[in-house]
């Protein structure tokens, strides 16, 4: 940031950027649920932003209320600098959806798929067909124009997703579970991609439950549990902050002689099934004393993000 | 990010929504076209030219020329309601292609609204397929045809409003069936598309008058014969005003049933 002449005092302070999204203290009840509580966050220009949380959390009603699509019971959300809902159809003009269900329309094939969707926002044919060739590489589908969507692969389908939520140049992309459902292969293409688009300069907002997909793609990341915000933090940030470094999985016979064995010896210790999890920022005496147990699997590694996750929304089962 | 960003090309948002539908129908136009024009033809000649063998006149008119100008009206009635319903249905429920399209600036009143203009569209051509027919066939040949097509087009709005009106409370195909069967297949009996109103007991006669059908069949019958009817203004109106309440009643719903 460039050091402002310390006698110029009536220059305002160096502003920061105007958001693409905010929300302030968002409530959202479907029925006698509360979906969303007093929800607040913003997206500068060029960020990345995940929202994790496990399922039920309020992930995709949150995207649905910043696209205007659902009616909040209070608060108030910006996007593109304009009041949603009341002008979520123009601000709308320069936003990018991948939603966490394929949309795209069988009818058509994978060109006209984008064409026709380019008209949505009122772009020209002649226009859109100068985009066509781009957009096709950028989704690898270059040898698919013609294809029909149902002969497309499920990760050929996601990259047709992203590639037309690019059919308008959007400032922001939403996508809800981009990866959902997709082998290795198609989801390191698709992270490739998202990758890509940030080093454009697009920000995007990403729902995920793949921590590793969360890890590697966000620059800011925010945990939803119940509709409410429970974190946000970069995400090394969030390890150092919420979980000890070291992470020792253990599991096999003589789980009982483990757990006490070790209890002393670390900060944390859960009990999951038939595996026990035990957290410490110096894992090395605690290592040394399962050795004596030679019936157990024993796993060292570093905590990652799964384990905030699993701290902070517990280990139960949401259905 | 400028504000300027976010300003719109002006234009008429349901028009992509007409051009999306019209772009799948030109894919199978021709099996399409051939069974608008194969069903009147048939229509006509079993019914037209059979039974008007044994009734010879209906009304002082010969009964072909009287069945093929209530004909007409039925079939772009069902037209416009086969679209309304299970095509638009489809697009709404099965498919989800109206949600996709809610993402973009084109809003669920221009999907509605293109989905009314589209299914009116699909049933002023199937109009006039029939219209082609009976030219062809020499059942009329009066100058006054013209002024059927636009009546045809306001007769498919009305029916593709309320048809609309029907897709957005509807919970699967099944609910059509009682939508044909309680509705639209009584009103062509009451409508004077078969057999003059006159058959029917006065009180069913009464209600005929507000029918949207039995207005578009009143309109367009006298056409068939060089002549304009006394009432045209009346029979318009009704028309005009079941197309603006179904419009505002098709939208209102449509609303709601997407309200979240």
């Amino acid at each position: 940031m460039p050091t402002p002449a310390s006698n110029v005092h009536w220059l305002p302070a160096a502003a920061e950027p105007t958001p693409l999204l905010e929300l302030v203290a968002v409530d959202k009840s479907y029925g006698a649920q509360q979906v969303i509580d007093g929800l607040s966050l913003r997206l500068l220009p060029g960020e990345c932003l995940g929202l994790i949380g496990p399922n039920g959390a309020g992930k995709t009603t949150t995207i649905q209320l910043c696209l205007g699509l659902a009616q909040p019971d209070a608060g108030s959300i910006r996007l593109m600098g304009l009041a949603v809902p009341p002008m979520a159809r123009q601000a709308r003009q320069r936003v990018g959806v991948v939603t966490q269900f394929d949309s795209l329309d069988p009818d058509f094939t994978v060109e006209e798929n984008l064409l026709v969707f380019g008209r949505y926002f009122g772009l020209r044919d002649a226009e859109l067909r100068q985009r066509l060739p781009r957009l096709l590489e950028f989704a690898a589908l270059q040898a698919k124009a013609k294809a029909r969507i149902s002969e497309l692969s499920g990760g050929m389908r996601r990259r047709l997703s992203l590639a037309r939520a690019m059919v308008n140049d959007p400032a922001l992309i939403f996508l809800d579970e981009p990866t959902t459902g997709l082998d290795p292969q198609a989801r390191h293409l698709i992270w490739e991609r998202l990758k890509l688009l940030t080093a454009q300069g697009k920000s995007l907002l990403l729902t995920t439950h793949f921590m590793d997909e969360a890890e590697r793609l966000c620059d800011r990341i925010l945990v939803l549990d119940h509709g409410r915000r429970i974190a946000e933090d970069t995400p090394r940030a969030l390890i150092a902050a919420q979980v000890e470094a070291e992470v020792i999985e253990i599991d096999g016979d003589g789980l009982d002689a483990a757990e006490a064995l070790l209890r002393p010896l670390v900060s944390r210790l859960e009990r999951s099934g038939d595996g026990l999890f035990a957290y410490s920022d110096h894992a090395a005496e605690a290592l040394r004393v399962l050795e004596a147990l030679p019936g157990l699997r024993v796993i060292h590694r570093r905590a990652n993000l799964e384990d905030v996750f699993l701290k902070l929304t517990g280990r139960q089962l949401r259905d | 990010m400028p504000p300027t960003d976010s300003v719109e090309r002006r234009r008429l948002r349901f028009v992509a929504i007409w051009q999306r539908n019209f772009l799948v129908w030109k894919k199978l136009a021709v099996p399409s076209l051939m069974g608008n024009i194969a069903e009147p033809l048939i229509t006509l000649v079993a019914f037209g030219f059979g039974v008007g063998s044994l009734i010879g006149q209906v009304h002082g008119v010969p009964y072909i020329e009287f069945l093929a100008s209530g004909a007409i009206c039925m079939s772009v009635m069902m037209a416009a309601s086969f679209e309304a319903l299970y095509s638009a249905f489809s697009r709404m429920h099965v498919q989800k292609t109206w949600d996709a399209i809610r993402v973009t600036p084109t809003s669920l009143d221009d999907i509605v609204l293109g989905e009314l203009t589209w299914a009116a569209s699909k049933a002023l051509l199937s109009g006039v397929a029939i219209l082609a027919v009976i030219v062809a066939l020499g059942i009329s040949r009066e100058w006054t045809l013209l002024l059927a097509l636009p009546l045809l087009l306001l007769t498919g709005l009305v029916f593709s409003a309320i048809g609309l009106i029907v897709n957005a409370k509807a919970k699967g195909y099944d609910f059509f069936t009682y939508y044909f069967t309680l509705v639209l297949t009584p009103m062509t009996f009451l409508s004077g598309v078969y057999f003059p109103l006159s058959a029917l007991p006065l009180p069913l006669q009464w209600l005929a008058q507000a029918l949207p059908l039995h207005a578009a069949v009143e309109l367009v019958r006298p056409l068939f014969f060089g002549q304009i009817d006394r009432n045209a203004l009346l029979h318009l109106a009704v028309l005009v005003a079941d197309l603006l309440l179904a419009w505002w009643l098709a939208r209102g719903l449509t609303r709601q049933r997407f309200r979240a």
